[in-house]
């Protein structure tokens, strides 16, 4: 490796660890600002009907089809070795435990997290941000803290809609169309699925991808180079970062959760 | 008319004091040594050539930049100390006009003007209703209080942002390039607006622009900035009848002068290959 290799390297791993840096203390800002944040309580709540409900059609449908996808495949798979009794427990403890919110914080990030990141950047862009300031309104406690909580509050519930879409997939396949008994579906999915260790982490795991992929996004479009290219990127990176922290993060907190 | 650097006004007299100013941005200096005051309850321009920092000493004063050096004092506050809701309390007081008028493309003209109200100062609906209509009333606009930003001209939106800059009848009003793309009629009316607003409310105000015949309707006094340094201040009229070389050029729209017309480059004809042109 030539050494201007190696020094593109570390310039570029320097650059990696400044902006998790950055982004650690834009997250500590966002949260000093929140108190202040509930002055603009509508704003929140405007929020969360943007980021959430707004979102709720991709993720109903693609909560029906992961649903269906699984049911289709695990029926097929159980079937080989005569369980396909197990098929409701196999499918909701999937989606309860990995899919449900692993999937929700993916089609999130890339349904609100760049429509939050575009919005805050042009704002950047066409000076609001500053002119909030010059109107002494903090921009974090304005624009920042309320699409950050909205996203945590927003993504748990979107992950309860996706799992539930995503069970009545898999009932459609695997009971309206491959005939497996509806009583058998439903009773060895309730036996078998435990509420605090399944469903309830499941929520926890949703709330933390929703206030990582929220953060993300909101610090991309916060600190964005204002110009349109810039705004570009911020809006591909929002969706870079936040796939692969949720994965990370995903793995981390299901071996912590188990 | 009097030297620059040398104080015209007794410094109780100035609302704003900027002393010894140096900016450095991208490694280019901006500033290098400015010194002025902005009297109380008067009109002053701040004009130079383009890219030559005046925009940037607006946001100097309002403390959304910082110098490398020197002090700015608006109304005894020395800015650069403040802390962030000390900063914020000073601009409660402050109207800042902003270049592009950067509305919130989320409301209409009436939640835009509206906006520094009920952001602050919890007033009855109808009262705020008036306040709002009544500004609106005063740049044109009163009947355009139902339309989105995206539907007004350049002209229009400047003057809607004008509205919110005196919603609250700041102490001091600063206005980025007022008069750009506002047709004759509406010029006329923003001058006549600044100009009573200073009148009747005492206001200050500093303008930043280019246009000297509309600024010599208004301006109680000039400051011509250029590489770096206050180069001329003044009276309009004093500054018209300057013979300095800076005044002469930069109001004469000269290319020759003290202030380069091109920005810095290797020889022409080198750059366009001609034999001859040294590199």
């Amino acid at each position: 490796m030539s050494a201007q290799t190696k020094s593109g390297a570390f310039s570029g791993i320097a650059d990696a660890l400044a902006q998790v840096g950055a982004c650690g203390l834009f997250l500590l800002q966002i949260l000093a600002a929140i108190p202040a944040s509930f002055r603009h309580f509508r704003e929140t709540v405007r929020q969360v009907w943007f980021t959430g409900a707004m979102s709720l059609v991709i993720i109903m449908t693609c909560g029906l089809f992961v649903g269906m996808v699984l049911g289709l495949q695990l029926y097929y798979v159980l079937s080989i070795f005569g369980g396909t009794a197990a098929l409701g427990t196999v499918v909701s403890l999937s989606l309860y435990r990995e899919l449900g919110p692993v999937v929700t914080a993916l089609l999130f990030a890339g349904r609100a997290g760049t429509s939050i990141t575009a919005e805050i950047g042009l704002m950047r862009a066409t000076d609001q941000l500053s002119a909030m300031e010059m109107m002494a309104v903090d921009p974090l406690a304005y624009v920042a803290a309320p699409r950050f909580v909205a996203g945590v509050i927003a993504m748990p519930l979107l992950a309860c809609v996706f799992n539930a879409l995503g069970i009545f997939g898999a009932h459609l396949v695997g009971v309206s169309w491959l005939g497996l008994d509806n009583g058998t579906f439903w009773s060895n999915m309730t036996s078998s699925v435990d509420v605090w260790k399944d469903v309830v982490n499941g929520v926890w795991k949703s709330v933390a991808f929703g206030a990582v992929v929220s953060l993300i996004a909101v610090f991309q479009g916060y600190t964005t180079a204002p110009t349109s290219e810039g705004v570009a990127y911020a809006t591909t990176r929002t969706v870079v970062f936040s796939s692969i922290v949720v994965l990370a993060l995903d793995f981390v907190m299901t071996a912590f959760l188990m | 008319m009097s030297q620059p650097g040398a104080p015209t006004n007794r410094s109780d007299d100035a609302l704003v004091q900027v002393r010894g100013l140096r900016t450095v941005l991208g490694g280019k200096t901006i500033f290098d040594g400015v010194d002025l005051d902005i009297p109380r309850g008067k009109v002053t321009a701040i004009m130079g050539p383009s890219g030559t920092g005046k925009t940037t000493l607006l946001r100097h004063v309002t403390g959304q930049l910082m110098p490398d050096a020197g002090s700015i004092r608006v109304d005894g506050a020395d800015v650069p100390t403040l802390s962030r809701s000390a900063l914020f309390d000073l601009r409660e007081k402050i109207g800042f006009l902003f270049q592009n008028s950067a509305l919130l493309t989320d409301f209409d003209v009436f939640e835009n003007v509206a906006f520094p109200l009920r952001q602050h100062l919890k007033l009855p609906e109808e009262i705020v209703r008036n306040i709002v209509l009544t500004k609106l009333q005063a740049v044109g606009l009163r009947g355009a209080a139902q339309l989105m930003p995206d539907e007004l001209s350049g002209g229009m939106a400047r003057r809607v942002a004008l509205a919110r800059a005196i919603i609250r009848d700041p102490m001091l009003i600063l206005y980025d390039e007022p008069f750009v793309g506002l047709d004759p009629i509406a010029l006329n009316q923003v001058l006549r607006l600044i100009r009573t607003l200073n009148e009747t409310l005492g206001i200050t105000s500093v303008l930043v622009a280019h246009e000297f015949a509309a600024v010599a309707r208004v301006a109680d006094l000039v400051y011509l900035i250029a590489g770096g340094k206050v180069v001329a201040k003044g009276s309009p009229d004093e500054l018209r009848d300057d013979p300095s070389p800076w005044t002469r050029q930069f109001f004469g729209g000269e290319a020759d002068g003290p202030v380069p017309f091109q920005y810095p480059a290797r020889d022409y004809a080198a750059d366009l290959g001609f034999a001859g042109g040294t590199a």
